[in-house]
């Protein structure tokens, strides 16, 4: 073989440099992931420094209830759930049973998204907006933030029901499938810091 | 008028001549574009081949491009500054002080973000991928949103000059001066949807840059194989992927301020200012490396080829890199010293300040003793790397002052600050930037630039430099506060004259650039660079044709070697035929990326002016476009292995023809390795 010759990589016809894409795909999505991840690590330190600078309006103790707090917990943990379900009927390569776990991952996270806008809207109602105080600016864009992710997160879901729908679960879906399932769990584990750092010492 | 939120009339700006100038030239300089292209007949190329193309090479000219306009922009805004300060000495001068506000912070902001940032993307698009002996960017779409993003954030600078007025908050744009309430107009926002946007490209290029170097090197191509510039391109990459979240939130939660009455950054209801100051410096720190860290890179380069030896100390430079990409996120607070931290604290970031200059140090010795006993050849390139090595040691030196918190509390916001940072980012940055304009160019076009006018622009940038920013550190110790619109110390005139001169200087070496563009477009068949190597050189961008075939490499290259190109030839086994081809996979062209990058500008445009409905249709314009983009996998195209034969005879044909190697008739030349065709 001369110098500069042709490479494993390359003797195979097409599908094999495919493949290294979907590897550098899902490489990238967890380096996104990352940086997403120093975006809420500064809302969050946002948050902490703000605490106090109530201005005089209502601090978490008034505003927050931990009920709710733990029902939208509960819905977000169990959509990790399903969409768990859904990968493993991804890996069965059970079409219908991914259409349905991700539908059931979907309406978890509508759940979830009511809840959360019935408090923001419940909140604004009682003077409790994010223009009030800079502790409730830092608690509406920390909060917010992260429910406009789990907003994005859900019309990706719709976007990937209707491509299983219309494309079966080829090989670039399921790579999709994949990292929407990187995303999702991601804002799972934001959401449990959100909650421990913002509810739970907030009613305390 | 409500559909046109805060819009109107009274926008453009008919109230100042001179304003209406900047203005008139904005709008003739847009429709000279458009009459030349149309005038060319050459819609179908920019569109077809340049404004839908995915190829990272085509890109990188592009950023290129766009990098150099803003150049221009940047320097007209310093030299209205410099001739005003030159003249308004007990008097007015010619501009009001809230049009001088708006130049100094559109020249901070064009220079940083328009300028230096496009500049590094273009070098690192067109030049990365060929070092390692790959065929591509890891994520070809992307790189395009990312340029067309980037562009809109250029855009939204460019018409704040048509359209309303920019920001007079400085480029940095501390609270509480830049919030809602003591800055009300369109400007502030102007410079924060530019930022954001154009942050958000760069972002998506950190992470593209990086899983490019991590996941695409050729076979053989190991980590401690790469070529220095590729180095400092992979920690510049894991900066930008964990700087400009920073950036993003500072600059977002500045908008949820002023758009929205929040209270952030507010002087009162609980806001905290200084939390802006450290988020914006967060960022803003470790980006002073972003932009250095590839003109150190473009610096090995150039020393090595042009000493015609191996790079000194490769192993300490790429430590001394990461070093200082792992200290630039532990400085930041040396900004504001005199924001009232404790004197622990400002200890603190005044010793991990000059730690970081341990590791540059380590650099200079390396570059130096590179040439040591090197046989030293002076084009371009080099010139500015000298330039770069002495002017950017005394910049460094005025850094170690200002980093001892009792010294930067005089000197702080001082002209002997702008002078340091102008000392660091000019030779650092901008010179770096130019000799890898002046060194990649062949590669990119096939031709020389002209020597002759490329050693003109370097003495005119030099010279200019020292003229223009030593008076500024003396003015700094004369107690001189940056920004001055007027003064009324006479003894501060004489300083800012010869600074003025400076500029003129500096413009006459900008001239120099565009002649020589010009002149070598002109005599572009004399200045042929038909080997692809026209430097004699070491790494593996010069083992492809000059421009490269759309695949960069036929068959990937099997690196054994620093220096990988250096070390084919030697072994004789550069440009060696394969004994077959194969198809190759290309990304398709596409206009969605542009597309992005148009309602991207749209969706800042609206934000600024308040028009609530266009924001919103763009921003669904954008979602679409991903989602359909999302369903089309059919974004590929084959190039069958008889046509990359085809192009590769003509290659081969091409390099018989090639005349001896240029770098073989020069005084210096060292011997050694010369490319194919040079006998």
């Amino acid at each position: 073989m001369t110098a500069g010759g042709s490479t494993t990589t390359e003797t195979g016809s097409v599908p094999v440099s495919a493949t290294r894409t979907y590897e550098e795909r899902a490489f990238g999505f967890w380096i996104y992931l990352m940086s997403d991840a120093i975006i809420f690590a500064l809302l969050f330190a946002t948050y902490v420094v703000m605490l106090g600078n109530t201005a005089g309006g209502p601090t978490g103790r008034e505003l927050f209830s931990l009920e709710r707090a733990g029902a939208e917990t509960a819905l977000l943990l169990l959509s990790s759930t399903t969409f768990g379900f859904a990968s493993v009927a991804l890996a069965a390569s059970d079409r219908p049973r991914v259409l349905q776990w991700l539908a059931v991952t979907a309406a978890l996270g509508l759940g979830f998204l009511f809840l959360e806008l019935d408090e923001f809207s419940g909140m604004i109602a009682q003077e409790a907006g994010p223009d009030r105080s800079g502790f409730l600016s830092a608690f509406f864009a920390l909060v917010g933030t992260h429910g406009l992710h789990v907003s994005v997160g859900i019309l990706w879901i719709l976007v990937m029901m209707t491509q299983v729908l219309v494309k079966g679960l080829t090989r670039p879906v399921a790579s999709r499938l994949v990292r929407l399932g990187l995303f999702w769990h991601f804002l799972d584990i934001i959401w449990v810091a959100i909650f421990s750092i913002v509810y739970l010492p907030g009613v305390i | 008028m409500d559909i046109f939120g805060r819009l109107t009339i009274e926008a453009f700006p008919f109230y100042s001549a001179i304003a209406a100038t900047g203005a008139a030239v904005t709008v003739l300089g847009a429709l000279s574009v458009i009459a030349v292209i149309t005038y060319l007949r050459a819609w179908r190329v920019v569109l077809l081949d340049w404004v839908s193309s995915l190829d990272h090479k085509k890109i990188g000219i592009m950023y290129v491009m766009l990098a150099l306009v803003m150049l221009m922009r940047g320097f007209i805004d310093a030299a209205m500054m410099r001739s005003q300060q030159a003249i308004a000495s007990g008097n007015d001068g010619y501009l009001p002080a809230d049009h001088f506000d708006q130049i100094f912070t559109s020249h901070g902001t064009i220079m940083i973000f328009f300028m230096a940032m496009p500049f590094l993307s273009g070098l690192i698009n067109h030049i990365m991928p060929q070092q390692i002996g790959s065929r591509d960017v890891a994520f070809p779409f992307m790189n395009a949103i990312s340029l067309w993003l980037t562009a809109a954030g250029a855009g939204l600078v460019l018409i704040s000059l048509v359209i309303g007025k920019f920001s007079t908050a400085g480029w940095t744009g501390y609270p509480p001066y830049s919030g809602a309430e003591y800055n009300p107009g369109v400007g502030v926002d102007y410079w924060l949807w530019a930022v954001l946007i154009a942050g958000a490209g760069s972002t998506m290029s950190g992470i593209n840059f990086l899983v490019t170097i991590l996941k695409c090197r050729a076979p053989g191509m190991q980590l401690f194989r790469m070529p220095l510039f590729t180095w400092t391109v992979f920690v510049t990459s894991i900066l930008m992927i964990f700087a400009f979240p920073a950036l993003t939130v500072a600059g977002g939660l500045l908008a949820l301020d002023r758009t929205f009455g929040m209270h952030f950054f507010t002087n009162a209801m609980g806001g905290n200012m200084m939390n802006y100051i450290n988020l914006f410096w967060l960022w803003g720190h470790p980006e002073v490396y972003i932009l250095i860290l590839p003109a150190f890179g473009v610096f090995s380069e150039v020393v090595a080829t042009f000493s015609q030896k191996r790079l000194f100390g490769y192993i300490s430079l790429v430590l001394a890199t990461m070093a200082i990409g792992i200290l630039s996120f532990s400085v930041w607070l040396h900004h504001f010293f005199t924001m009232g931290s404790s004197a622990d604290v400002n200890s603190f970031f005044g010793i991990m300040t000059t730690i970081i200059a341990v590791p540059t140090g380590v650099k200079v010795f390396d570059w130096l003793l590179t040439m040591y006993r090197g046989r030293i050849i002076f084009k371009p390139p080099m010139l500015y790397t000298i330039g770069f090595l002495v002017t950017f040691v005394i910049g460094g030196l005025s850094g170690v002052l200002l980093a001892l918190p009792p010294v930067d509390y005089v000197m702080h916001n001082t002209t002997f600050l702008v002078a340091h940072f102008h000392n660091m980012i000019i030779p650092g940055v901008l010179f770096g930037y130019l000799a890898g304009y002046m060194f990649w160019f062949p590669k990119a076009f096939g031709f020389k630039l002209n020597e002759k006018w490329g050693t003109w622009s370097f003495w005119c940038w030099i010279i200019g430099f020292y003229l223009a920013f030593m008076p500024l550190y003396v003015l700094g110790l004369m107690g001189m506060p940056r920004r001055m619109e007027h003064y009324d110390i006479a003894a501060w005139q004489p300083h800012l004259v010869v600074a003025a001169a400076g500029a003129f200087i500096i413009f006459l070496g900008i001239i120099c650039l565009g002649v020589q563009l010009a002149v070598s477009i002109r005599d572009r068949r004399q200045a042929l660079d038909l080997s692809g190597d026209p430097w004699n050189g070491r790494s593996l961008e010069w083992a492809t044709s000059s421009p490269p075939a759309p695949y960069n490499f036929a068959t990937l290259p099997h690196v054994q070697d620093i220096d990988a190109f250096w070390d084919m030839k030697q072994r004789g086994v550069a440009h060696q035929r394969p004994g077959r081809y194969v198809d190759i996979i290309l990304p398709k062209n596409t206009f969605i990326a542009a597309f992005i990058g148009g309602a991207g500008f749209v969706f800042g445009f609206a934000m600024v002016w308040h028009i609530w409905w266009l924001a919103i249709v763009s921003l669904v314009a954008i979602a679409l476009a991903i989602i359909v983009r999302a369903f089309d996998d059919d974004t590929d195209t084959i190039m069958p292995a008889t046509e990359v034969k085809e192009l590769e005879d003509a290659r081969f044909a091409q390099l018989a023809k090639a005349p001896r190697n240029e770098m073989a008739d020069d005084p210096g030349f060292a011997g050694g390795s010369v490319p194919e065709g040079s006998t």
